[in-house]
């Protein structure tokens, strides 16, 4: 390639300043669009179906899997219903079971859920391998028997709330002003952010739950309203779900076989990545018609290349002309329009990181305060460098039509006057 | 002292023919014979339409003949494929436009080193050097609509001669300038083709451009289907 074909290059995308911008424009949209709409869906993906959850099962209410999970793991949707306590001590024996949890909800603060939970959800459990919850200086993990709360980082970040101050809790999962119970608790600790939904969570003792005024636990069938300084019997106690850690796979395969084919008392979703990636099966069609809309874009971003490039090549006839005339070969004036065409997509793509980062970063801001899980703008998804390949060959591609045009220029006829 | 390297230039049995808006053939170019020594500069007089730019073009390989063999430093430029005849173009002949044909987004520097490009190779010094000589030092990165006309007409010069091409065809190269600037343009070619010992064939109808020619013939001598 010689040094010549990239002056005639970079002085045509200057002189074509305007159409050179829109092109690059148009470019950038589209490897962004694609970058993002690629990066999200993987993220997203794997964020709802890897072992983020830190558990491999739930145990809950007969009914859907699908809405134990979102309730349990990712605290959406609402509780599928309750089961009996002796159901968490029966699994909690099992060999299988590693560690379980109970939690129990129905409350929230100012929207964002409280789980009544045991302190081995601070002390055993970890959200990630090697990773278990951590207080922020000054605080500490509550008290099962206090009226202690810790809170998710989110909600701490969101409500200004601070170790020490009182909160009370609101019944129901929509917050509702008016529904605001009497119960305080002191907030003894802030987590510190694990960018998992728990951080949109606050966490308090499950006896607390079972206390807070105006509930009533029916374990045993029967209504039982607990009485203030007398132990709740555990036939009344009941549990939302039960988190399970299992010690392997054969013991998940067991546990479903025992609980979802034999039995009618409750629902195990397990494995928990499995569940998701139903629901993502499920609702995959939806992806499809975003990777669709970004190929679309893609295709009327080399339209706009051909287009641009197109259009000046009759202005150009005479430029291609000298050039030949100068001992330029027919394959040198190809290559410029085919490098101009790539030199224009590259400046788009490399422009299209910044659309990339743009939706990336609104989608980071609301995916979390939805969800609490958290998108990384910086992962080095294959997309990542996928895209701006096939940009390139895309935009060569586009250029290969004004290309053959340019080299097609008849010298003698474009180069005036002539006698 | 005899010269065996042959003639610059050859030219034989060229013919070249036009089809005219009623569908006959029109004869341009009928040379039977012509040629030109290494180093000689001659002018040919030749009145507009009488096929001059047709019969450069040919010399110049732009343009393929329908008979006839042009044989440029040794090379029959007539027998060459289209990129064999666009390198010996680059590389040995030089051609100044009545027009200039300038390439307007590039500066008179970038001009000449264009030309090298596709040549011997860009060498910046000598592109400088070489508008230094036609004086234009101060004018490098100046693009043609910031030049004259002069000064354009020799930044043409300069591209035309940046090779150091063999043979230089000129094709009107003062049609477009005044008097005095024609003057001046006319001898820094003749200045430069002798420095550089490149034959000079030059076409123009203007006398007093043909005055300053020691060898001047007429192209209708040349050219029958001129005559």
């Amino acid at each position: 390639m010689t040094p010549g074909l990239f002056l005639i290059v970079r002085r045509s995308l200057r002189q074509h300043g305007l159409s050179t911008a829109v092109t690059a424009a148009a470019v950038a949209l589209a490897s962004g669009l694609v970058m993002s709409v690629f990066s999200i869906n993987r993220q997203t993906y794997d964020a709802f179906t890897g072992g983020n959850a830190g558990f491999d099962a739930a145990l809950g209410a007969r009914g859907s899997q699908l809405q134990l999970v979102l309730n349990t793991v990712f605290h959406l949707e609402t509780s599928p219903g309750n089961i009996p306590w002796r159901l968490y001590q029966t699994i909690k024996q099992d060999p299988g079971v590693e560690l379980a949890i109970p939690y129990a909800v129905g409350d929230n603060f100012h929207g964002y859920r409280i789980v009544g939970t045991t302190a081995e959800m601070f002390t055993r459990f970890q959200y990630r391998e090697g990773r278990q919850f951590v207080a922020q200086a000054g605080g500490r993990f509550f008290e099962e028997t206090a009226q202690e709360a810790v809170i998710g980082s989110v909600v701490a970040e969101r409500l200004d709330v601070s170790v020490g101050d009182i909160i009370n809790p609101y019944h129901g999962l929509i917050f509702d002003e008016d529904r605001k119970h009497q119960d305080e608790y002191r907030v003894v600790g802030i987590l510190e952010p694990t960018n998992s939904p728990s951080d949109r969570v606050v966490w308090i003792p499950i006896e607390g739950l079972y206390r807070m005024s105006g509930h009533v636990l029916r374990g045993s069938g029967r209504s039982f309203k607990p009485v203030e300084g007398e132990a709740i019997p555990d036939e009344h106690r009941e549990v939302s779900a039960v988190m399970l850690k299992l010690t392997d796979p054969q013991a998940g395969i067991y546990l479903d076989q025992l609980i979802n084919r034999q039995g009618n008392q409750a629902t195990l979703a397990w494995p928990i990545g499995r569940v998701m990636a139903d629901l993502f099966d499920k609702i995959g069609w939806v992806n499809r018609i975003l990777e669709m809309v970004a190929y679309l874009v893609v295709v009327v971003a080399a339209g706009s290349i051909l287009a641009s490039l197109y259009n000046t090549m009759n202005e150009r006839r005479r430029e291609f002309a000298i050039l030949r005339s100068l001992g330029a070969r027919k394959g040198t004036v190809f290559s410029a329009i085919v490098l101009e065409a790539t030199a224009i997509t590259a400046i788009g793509t490399g422009l299209g990181f910044l659309v990339y980062s743009a939706i990336l970063g609104a989608a980071y801001v609301v995916v979390r305060a939805q969800t609490g899980v958290v998108l990384d703008p910086f992962r080095l998804d294959p997309v990542l460098w996928m895209t701006p390949a096939g940009m390139l060959v895309v935009g060569a591609l586009a250029g290969l039509v004004p290309a053959f045009k340019a080299y097609r220029t008849d010298v003698a006829s474009n180069l005036v006057p002539s006698s | 002292m005899t010269d065996t390297r042959g003639p610059a230039l050859l030219i034989q049995d060229l013919r070249k023919s036009f089809r005219s808006p009623d569908g006959e053939m029109t004869p341009i170019v009928d040379v039977p014979e012509f040629a030109l020594a290494h180093g000689e500069q001659i002018a040919l007089r030749g009145m507009s339409g009488s096929g001059k730019t047709t019969l450069l073009n040919m010399v110049a390989g732009i343009l393929a003949p329908d008979a006839g063999r042009v044989v440029v430093a040794g090379r029959e430029i007539t027998a060459l494929t289209e990129s064999g005849r666009d390198r010996m173009r680059a590389e040995t002949i030089g051609y100044v436009f009545q027009t200039f044909n300038l390439l307007q987004g590039f500066s008179a520097l970038e001009n000449v080193l264009l030309g090298m490009t596709f040549g011997k190779g860009a060498d910046r010094p000598a592109a400088t050097q070489l508008l230094e000589r036609v004086g234009l030092g101060a004018r490098l990165h100046h693009k043609p609509r910031q030049l004259s006309v002069g000064q354009q007409q020799r930044v043409a010069v300069a591209r035309a001669l940046a090779n150091r091409p063999q043979l230089v065809l000129a094709d009107e190269p003062t049609g477009n300038l005044d008097p005095r600037h024609a003057r001046e343009a006319l001898a820094l070619i003749r200045d430069v083709c002798r420095e550089n010992g490149a034959a000079l064939l030059l076409v123009t109808h203007d006398s007093e451009a043909l005055a300053q020619f020691e060898r001047v013939d007429e192209l209708a001598h040349i050219n029958r289907a001129a005559a």
